[in-house]
């Protein structure tokens, strides 16, 4: 097993390879034919004022007057060796503002998604159970408006409810303004919101797909088979026919990760948390290519990661696969 | 997927009435929005961006049914002026996303071979790259405004279309009329054109409808977070981005009526799309459901 698992590893970094590639050539191809000059994106007002031979010697600075493969493959060497060069809005290097603010966003995702799958599982189950119920009515309901409403939006009635008129937990940030230090319970009193509007957000999905496939296995014959031997109604939806009804979530959960990325930069602009998804909001308004094209990157990243995970985890999860080996 | 088409005879029947309910519930519902859209421009003799300070941030009431917002400008008109500009953006981007997946489609489909496994993977890198960060980028390097929009949302939407197009040439590819055509000496343009393209179109245009909601979506995402269109034309995601401000100070209902019609025309085109889909092919039926 543990070959077979080797080997769709390795295929999959033969493929990632020529992908992230490519990404780099993109976003290189986007930034050279923007119109935006970054000499004087990173001057701002001072254009006005700086001398041209100073913004000249910037641009030679950042290389900006070698030929265009020469600063492709220069960056690109940068990138390789971890030097993925200084915000110019932060003017801090891009490694350390990802190095900062990584953490928070992984720390809020993480929680998000154990959240989102505890709250799906147990209101998809409900809902298939209760079938045709008025439960069944109001969770199958709830999913669909969740699916359709902007998440900004549900961020925004949520910040209104619980921090503007009951006045329970903060709007945003990491900590209180006032604070100096970051203690762990001023930040999980941050947390508390965006992680429930992050999970909630992305939770419609799986709602409906536990629903539709706990439906479908408690259709089938070693369900009727389970029931007639009389175990329990628990037993039977949980032990049986959940866990068959379980198995494609896997891969499904491995394909969503690019709705996450997406999620997280909202969630997290919205309640002003510090993690590398907002940063890439404040990149775009200051069009800083270095810190935007190094986050960009690292969503790619978290894309092929997380369909390879979830792979990982079918391996596991699948005992034909686990004895007869990938197909 | 595993799940049976079988489904309890009474509680078919329900759904199924249940369906046809809250289909005509969507058609009726897109019907108002759409008659409010084109038609209270033209009627209205009110200006939605007229500033009214002494009237500013009145909460819903007989005269302003949505309250106003920090300006005194009425909600409920600039409602409507958005859900026309964000309605038009989202058309017209989802047309520009649909033509690009069928040309992408058709050429994958049509070619085969070596220009298929290229085209498939370039559409695998592009889903690969999560679409909203990718529009970011684009947006964010090319100066903000409908364009650019419309650009990011082409970009990084018109996949979906690339693959429906591509399965169905395929299948289309064995079919006897096509060798039929083949042996009667037509060529490859005249196929496309001819044959493929007719058979296309109700899957394509369906495509499209589908990609609406999620270019307006697109479109509203990129608004609120000040990459959209310019600030100060009423779209629902300006809209949203400029009700956030006055929320801390208890107004809820400059960002809560937008969002309300964002998500309105959203869930009525996907009951309505879904319900279309389950007459034409009730084998989808389960997988519509996700």
């Amino acid at each position: 097993m543990i070959r077979a698992l080797a080997r769709m590893a390795v295929w999959r970094l033969v493929f990632a390879v020529p992908l992230l590639l490519a990404v780099t050539i993109g976003m290189f191809a986007l930034a050279k034919a923007s119109p935006f000059d970054p000499v004087r994106q990173y001057l701002g007002d001072r254009a006005l004022t700086t001398s041209p031979e100073v913004a000249e010697r910037i641009r030679a600075n950042w290389g900006l007057d070698r030929p265009l493969a020469e600063q492709y493959l220069t960056w690109l060497g940068n990138l390789v060796r971890g030097d993925l060069g200084d915000s110019r809005s932060l003017h801090r290097p891009v490694a350390e503002v990802i190095g900062d603010r990584l953490g928070w966003t992984l720390l809020a995702v993480g929680c998000a998604l154990v959240l989102m799958l505890a709250g799906s599982l147990v209101a998809g189950v409900l809902a298939a159970w209760r079938r045709g119920s008025w439960l069944d009515r109001a969770i199958t309901g709830t999913a669909y408006a969740n699916e359709a409403a902007p998440v900004f939006w549900t961020g925004l009635l949520v910040i209104w409810i619980f921090a503007v008129k009951l006045r329970w937990l903060p709007s945003g940030g990491l900590t209180d303004a006032a604070a100096t230090t970051v203690e762990p319970g001023d930040v999980l009193r941050h947390m508390i919101l965006p992680v429930v509007v992050l999970a909630f957000s992305q939770s419609s999905w799986l709602v409906l797909f536990v629903r539709e496939s706990l439906i479908g296995a408690l259709r089938e014959d070693f369900v009727i088979g389970a029931r007639a031997r009389g175990l329990r109604e628990r037993t039977v939806i949980l032990r049986h026919a959940l866990r068959s009804a379980l198995l494609p979530f896997i891969t499904l959960l491995g394909a969503r990760v690019p709705e996450l990325v997406t999620g997280a930069i909202l969630v997290e602009s919205v309640f002003s948390w510090p993690g590398v998804a907002s940063a890439s909001v404040q990149a775009a308004l200051s069009a800083d290519f270095p810190l935007l094209a190094a986050l960009t990157l690292l969503a790619t990243l978290a894309v092929l990661v997380g369909s390879l995970l979830a792979d990982t985890a079918y391996v596991f999860a699948d005992p034909r696969v686990r004895v007869l080996g990938v197909s | 997927m595993t799940t049976g088409t079988r489904t309890h005879p009474s509680t078919g029947t329900r759904d199924r009435r249940r369906g046809g309910r809250s289909r005509r519930l969507a058609a009726v519902t897109l019907a108002v929005l759409g008659l409010a859209v084109l038609l209270v421009p033209l009627v209205a003799r009110l200006d939605q961006s007229q500033v009214d300070l002494a009237a500013a941030s009145l909460p819903p009431g007989l005269a302003h049914p949505f309250g106003t917002d920090e300006l005194g400008r009425d909600v409920l008109l600039r409602v409507v002026y958005g859900l026309r500009v964000s309605l038009l953006v989202g058309l017209v981007a989802a047309a520009v996303s649909a033509t690009v997946g069928t040309l992408v489609g058709l050429a994958a489909g049509t070619l085969g071979g070596t220009a298929d496994r290229i085209l498939m993977r370039v559409v695998d890198g592009f889903n690969s790259v999560p679409h909203l960060l990718f529009g970011i980028f684009i947006v964010a390097l090319f100066s903000p405004g409908a364009t650019a929009v419309v650009i990011s949302v082409g970009v990084t939407h018109w996949m979906t279309a690339a693959r429906i197009v591509r399965s169905e040439v395929l299948a289309l590819r064995s079919r006897p009329f096509v060798d039929a055509a083949i042996s009667a000496g037509s060529g490859r343009a005249r196929i496309v054109l001819r044959h493929f393209l007719p058979h296309l179109a109700p899957h394509v245009a369906l495509a499209a409808v589908l990609m609406v909601p999620h270019a307006v979506w697109h479109e509203t995402a990129l608004s609120f977070l000040g990459l959209g269109l310019p600030p100060h034309l009423a779209s629902l995601g300006n809209m949203i981005n400029d009700g956030a401000r006055s929320l801390l100070s208890g107004d809820w209902w400059p960002s809560l009526f937008p969002g309300l019609f964002i998500l309105l025309p959203t869930l009525a085109i996907s009951t309505l799309a879904q319900g279309w889909r389950d007459r034409t092919d009730p084998r989808r039926r389960s997988e519509l459901q996700l």
